[in-house]
């Protein structure tokens, strides 16, 4: 039993930054932008997250630190997209590759520092109920604000004009322009959005994951979460059960090699990535039918006057 | 004020030939900006960085040698992207490339084989590069399943493959335990071409694939078709060209050059298979196609150019103590800047100031 709660307690926390960044990535691409720059953005949100926080002894600051980078770094994706009308697939890759360098940049000078993490939260009386205190009262904050996030997001597109609006410019720009809607406007809204998720869901690694910054300690989980938008199909509720799925799947080769199964570690480390491409293969299979992506999804849009 | 993009009647041309060298000027002045924010002299650390490489024969030597897996991935993803098939995951099939010409080296390390192993290697890195590559091609065509993403999943499982092979069957017992293979034979090894220099004649392969790619797309009715898909889907439609034939076309080329590349590394500069034989090259090759404006003769010149930044960028670390990591925001940014300028050709700017303005001027 105390094994079944340690081995949920790391899948909540392996999970978080994927159901985060993922989180963001949704909501930019309900809008119609698709941003391949998370891998960048949560890196140097990683960087920025932990200097913060190394700096002024809080991780308050350290996760604000965080979402400032990625929607900074998002800013510079929203005007070449947006503004320029630049091809999306193109700049995401030009900002991942620039976020790998810039985080290199800031984050050197604090390889090898430690901080401590995000304490776990302890709510008197609930945090120690039998086997599910733990698990739902006693994990670091992030944790269930990454949750909180993705009902907030579920609400906001389901249930406002607001999100009818957005969804609206990822299906179709073209009406949603001639309805008078700012669709620019509303898209850079969401990137920017989608940048604060993947710069705090980079954060949260440093910050309550490790006790440090590595270089490249994103490894992949941007593209992952790209993968777990289209694995969900757009949809909030899908996003969750992906998320802890993959986060699964990550703490299980983790546990399989420290249980030294006679299988080389590096085929255990390949799952998340081999997951993934099955994962892509079955879904984009079944749904052969008609596409639920966005239907203005990557597509450029220059308003006429 | 507000930004306003124009749509041109037409592809301006001029634009078209300049727009790399504006992006170069304009990385240029935001590095400047970088080093002095950075506390190093501009001016003193764009030398080090641009000129003092092409300055002394040995650099120049080294800017080919880091130019040549550059260049043969770039002439393959440019097919690609022609296409609109996008193979982001270049890195993963330069490993594999290594990985299976590397086992024809290490099998027969020690025997009397003859000349016939380096060719055979560099077949098997070639095949082996286009087959790793037609995994995410087929998921695609078959399943529907987005190649962007299967492609850079497979980067990470090919590192994988790589780290298992040299830290377990093939070590070289006599290594100290580290993780790599014994040095290849001579007729495993990728020859130079100048006694004692560095050049090799993966560099003359380089050339070849730049003709090849030339002709292919300026020739040859594969080639006008890779480009019409791309530009025109639904003429090429109406043409009854093949996308889907197309995708599997230029990712197998393009996995078969990034193979070679990965092989030819290995057997050449290198010399022995272990872990993080590649800077970034897949990676680096994306931006070298992009700022070589997919066409061959410019991702030469576009190769040896960011070739010219990893060697300054080593020679900065040595002499001004510049961060590693500033050649990587270098090239963030100047594939950023080229993609703007890019957008120069399309679309004219224009800034207007106030809404009311743009109504007057319209009417």
């Amino acid at each position: 039993m105390v094994l079944v709660e340690a081995i949920i307690l790391s899948v909540l926390a392996a999970s978080t930054p994927l159901l985060l960044a993922a989180t963001g990535e949704l909501v930019t691409e309900r809008a119609g932008v698709l941003n391949l720059g998370v891998e960048g953005m949560m890196i140097v949100g990683a960087a920025c997250g932990f200097a913060g926080a190394w700096m002024s002894g809080s991780i308050v600051v350290g996760a604000l630190c965080g979402i400032v980078a990625g929607m900074l770094m998002s800013l510079i994706f929203a005007f070449m997209t947006l503004g320029l009308a630049v091809n999306q697939v193109a700049t995401g890759l030009a900002l991942t590759i620039l976020g790998i360098g810039l985080s290199g940049l800031i984050g050197a000078r604090f390889v090898g520092e430690r901080i401590t993490t995000a304490p776990k939260l302890s709510v008197p009386g609930l945090s120690d109920i039998p086997l599910v205190g733990r698990i739902l009262f006693g994990e670091d904050a992030f944790v269930y604000l990454s949750l909180a996030l993705i009902i907030a997001v579920w609400w906001f597109l389901y249930r406002t004009r607001a999100g009818l609006v957005l969804r609206a410019c990822g299906d179709n720009h073209v009406s949603a322009h001639a309805l008078g809607y700012p669709v620019l406007r509303i898209r850079l809204l969401a990137v920017l959005f989608g940048g604060g998720c993947a710069g705090l869901a980079g954060a949260y690694l440093p910050l309550a994951y490790t006790p440090f910054f590595i270089p490249g300690m994103t490894a992949g989980r941007g593209w992952i979460a790209l993968a777990l938008v289209v694995f969900a199909s757009w949809r909030p509720g899908r996003l969750v059960i992906g998320a802890y799925l993959f986060g699964a799947v990550t703490i299980l080769q983790l546990h399989a090699q420290g249980a030294g199964v006679g299988i080389p570690s590096q085929v255990m480390s390949a799952l998340p990535y081999l997951a993934t491409v099955i994962v892509l293969v079955l879904l984009s299979r079944a749904r052969t039918g008609g596409s639920t992506a966005p239907a203005a999804l990557g597509t450029v849009f220059v308003p006429d006057r | 004020m507000q930004l306003v993009l124009e749509k041109r009647a037409e592809r301006s041309r001029t634009i078209a030939l300049v727009s790399p060298l504006i992006a170069i000027g304009l990385t240029l002045i935001t590095m400047s900006i970088l080093f002095a924010v950075l506390g190093k002299n501009p001016i003193m650390a764009l030398g080090v960085y641009f000129i003092a490489p092409l300055t002394d024969g040995y650099s120049l030597q080294e800017i080919a040698v880091k130019a040549t897996p550059l260049v043969m991935i770039a002439i393959g993803l440019s097919l690609c992207y022609l296409a609109n098939a996008w193979n982001i995951g270049a890195e993963g099939q330069f490993l594999m490339g290594a990985v299976a010409g590397s086992w024809i080296a290490v099998n027969t390390q020690g025997t009397d084989a003859g000349h016939w192993v380096l060719p055979a290697m560099l077949v098997a890195g070639a095949v082996a590069g286009a087959l790793y590559a037609l995994i995410p091609a087929l998921c695609r065509v078959k399943f529907g399943a987005s190649e962007i993403l299967t492609s850079l999943m497979l980067v990470y499982v090919a590192d994988l493959v790589l780290d298992y092979l040299v830290r377990g069957p093939w070590r070289d017992p006599a290594g100290f335990n580290f993780p790599t293979t014994a040095e290849f034979d001579p007729v495993a090894t990728v020859p130079v071409l100048i006694e004692g220099g560095r050049l090799h004649l993966g560099s003359i392969i380089a050339l070849v694939v730049v003709a090849g790619a030339f002709v292919l797309l300026d020739r040859t009715i594969k080639g006008f078709e890779i480009r019409v898909v791309g530009v025109a889907p639904r003429a090429a439609r109406f043409g009854g060209f093949n996308a889907n034939q197309l995708v599997l076309l230029t990712f197998a080329v393009s996995g078969a050059l990034a193979g070679l590349a990965g092989i030819i590394e290995v057997a050449g500069p290198i010399g022995h298979l272990q872990p993080g034989i590649s800077p970034g090259y897949g990676f680096t090759a994306i931006i070298v196609a992009f700022l070589g404006r997919l066409n061959p003769v410019g991702i030469l010149i576009a190769g040896l150019f960011l070739a010219l930044t990893f060697i300054g960028g080593e020679q900065a670390q040595i002499t001004m103590k510049i961060p590693l990591d500033v050649t990587k925001v270098f090239q963030g940014i100047l594939l950023f800047y080229v993609l703007a300028c890019d957008s120069l050709i399309l679309y004219r700017f224009k800034l207007v100031f106030t809404s009311r303005q743009v109504q007057s001027g319209a009417g």
